[in-house]
């Protein structure tokens, strides 16, 4: 009796602050746009009882979806934020491993050292942390003075306001979240693998390709997982550093929302959003329930 | 025997350059006189100065900082109840829901959590500002603050919490004077990771705030828009600055408490041989 009094605290909590908006959302996503404030017509209105549920599946309408469907700004707000999702998360594996890889082969006495210093960042604003890109990336920002001074370059780049910038950013600010499941996965490898792949005749990289690899697999799903999902919804650094051209689906919700004031366009863009990254999210929370079973 | 090489030595200095050179500019040209940001023209306070006469992000900072303290709180309390559910709760209806909510949020792209809790708080009618802001830092903190203590509480032995209630224990006893100690260190970081969550966030306050409440971030996303200022660079550091402290401060403390423990059982073991 008392066990399920305690359950039910946070679980509620996360019904009604969770669960509940997005049907909510869903709701709105259904209404007509109105000029008031709220500004859509509600459709769903429980005081009426039974008739109110018939009369709202009656007057149902996806016109908010077939509008999205009809202006080709949106369909393309959603390839081009998986897009640079996937290329970032590429990315960021590439820069991540090999960092998570050093950090599980330094001495034991370090590792702490270097684990506080990957989550250091992560604990500093993100907005700061995409902020301090500005400075960086700008026609007259650091980097192009740099490029000059060396003489790569005779002209500065245009880097600011281009899909380059918002890779850069996004492999800065989500590094942290790839490093740390891949070392904590390299972290129990136990060496001794190593060294029987290699006493078996296994030269270097064999013994990498067919051993660390994948003993390390949950820790590269973990850390793609948790780059891929909320990349696709990212608004500061498209917003920030993105040119007119890098369209992605959170700036697009946002600019919908605060700029245009059309409430039940921008709920329609987050159900689809969402309808997307169901898939990623469940294979991510299956994911971490089978890595929580196999520690304990 | 592990081998640290060359290259592993290469990909730790360029790794931790590519983090830190960024918020090392950022922190240097704070103190630059000139408000060109990317022009060095010699050592100057100045903007730290204007910063502190600036009432409004003074305003801004105060509303931050309380929402940061009662959204951590709050995370603190339902995210640790939350992981004692997982870890140890066993059974119930409803659990692979429940597992759902709490890592969801941890992946849900920012704009969507926010947009829902706003409509939520509409349809409720209730007035948007300070309060609200706190609810939706606590939703989606708590579930970080889970996964923090759940981490803790799977690699600790559960026959202590056993042996106390066979002892004639409370469950809550059990929890207050067993399991609280042993998962402290993880309850503590999970409050910090939730206070600097909130004091960080931008999507879900811009969304669930209303005209009374404009927190640091809000200020500095509008102020950013227009471009790189000397005053951000000088607000910023001192953020950087506060979070760094508190960051080293927390973990030599949880460094100490460990070493205490482990000598406390040491001792403990020699009594018992």
């Amino acid at each position: 009796m008392r066990r399920a009094l305690v359950i039910s605290i946070p679980y509620f909590w996360l019904i009604a602050l969770f669960l509940v908006p997005f049907g909510i959302v869903l709701k709105i996503a259904l209404s007509d746009p109105q000029v008031s404030i709220p500004p859509y017509t509600p459709h769903f209105d429980l005081s009426t009882g039974w008739a109110g549920i018939k009369d709202f599946f009656s007057q149902l309408d996806f016109e908010n979806f077939i509008w999205l469907t009809e202006d080709n700004l949106y369909w393309k707000a959603y390839v081009s934020s998986l897009r640079i999702a996937l290329i970032s998360t590429i990315l960021t594996l590439l820069v991540g491993f090999p960092i998570a890889y050093a950090m599980a082969q330094a001495p034991k006495e370090w590792q702490p050292t270097l684990m506080m210093l990957i989550i250091l960042p992560f604990w500093t604003s993100f907005l700061i942390r995409v902020y301090a890109w500005m400075g960086i990336l700008s026609t007259e920002g650091f980097l192009n003075q740099f490029l000059l001074w060396t003489g790569l370059i005779s002209a500065p780049l245009q880097i600011i306001n281009t899909d380059w910038a918002v890779f850069i950013a996004i492999v800065y600010t989500y590094l942290p979240f790839m490093v740390l499941p891949i070392y904590a996965s390299l972290e129990k490898l136990d060496p001794s693998y190593i060294e029987a792949a290699q006493d078996l005749g296994c030269s270097r990289a064999q013994a990498f390709w067919s051993v660390t690899i994948p003993l390390s697999k949950s820790g590269v799903i973990a850390g793609c997982f948790l780059v891929f999902i909320p990349v696709v919804g990212e608004f500061v650094i498209p917003s920030l550093l993105g040119g007119s051209k890098t369209l992605m689906i959170g700036k697009v919700l946002w600019d919908e929302f605060f700029s245009n004031r059309d409430w039940p366009v921008a709920s329609a863009v987050a159900v689809i959003l969402l309808l997307i990254l169901i898939i990623p999210i469940v294979l991510f929370q299956k994911q971490q329930e089978r890595a929580q079973e196999a520690d304990t | 025997m592990k081998r640290f090489t060359l290259f592993n030595a290469t990909s730790l200095t360029l790794g931790f350059a590519f983090l830190y050179v960024p918020i090392l500019i950022l922190v240097i040209y704070s103190f630059n006189s000139s408000r060109l940001v990317t022009v060095w023209a010699g050592f100057s306070t100045k903007w730290y100065v204007e910063l502190f006469n600036n009432e409004q992000f003074l305003d801004a900072a105060l509303v931050t900082l309380k929402v940061g303290i009662a959204s951590s709180c709050i995370a603190t309390v339902l995210g640790t109840i939350a992981a004692m559910v997982m870890v140890r709760g066993g059974k119930f209806r409803g659990r692979t829901l429940f597992s759902g909510m709490i890592y969801a949020p941890l992946v849900m792209p920012e704009v969507i959590t926010g947009l829902s809790l706003l409509l939520l708080f509409i349809a409720l009618g209730i007035d948007r500002g300070v309060f609200t802001i706190v609810l939706a830092h606590a939703t989606f903190s708590m579930c970080y603050v889970s996964v923090v203590v759940s981490s803790r509480l799977v690699s600790f032995d559960e026959s202590l919490e056993e042996a106390a209630l066979d002892l004639g224990c409370t469950p809550f006893d059990a929890f207050k004077s067993v399991t609280l100690p042993i998962i402290a260190p993880a309850v503590i970081s999970g409050w910090l990771l939730a206070f600097t969550l909130s004091l960080d966030d931008l999507v879900i306050a811009s969304f669930t705030t209303g005209p009374s409440a404009t927190t640091l971030p809000i200020k500095i996303y509008s102020a950013v828009r227009l471009g790189v200022s000397p005053e951000i660079n000088a607000l910023s550091t001192l953020l950087i600055g506060v979070v760094t402290i508190g960051v080293i401060v927390a973990s030599l403390a949880t460094k100490r408490a460990a070493i205490h423990r482990k000598r406390q059982e040491e001792m403990a073991r020699q009594e018992e041989g």
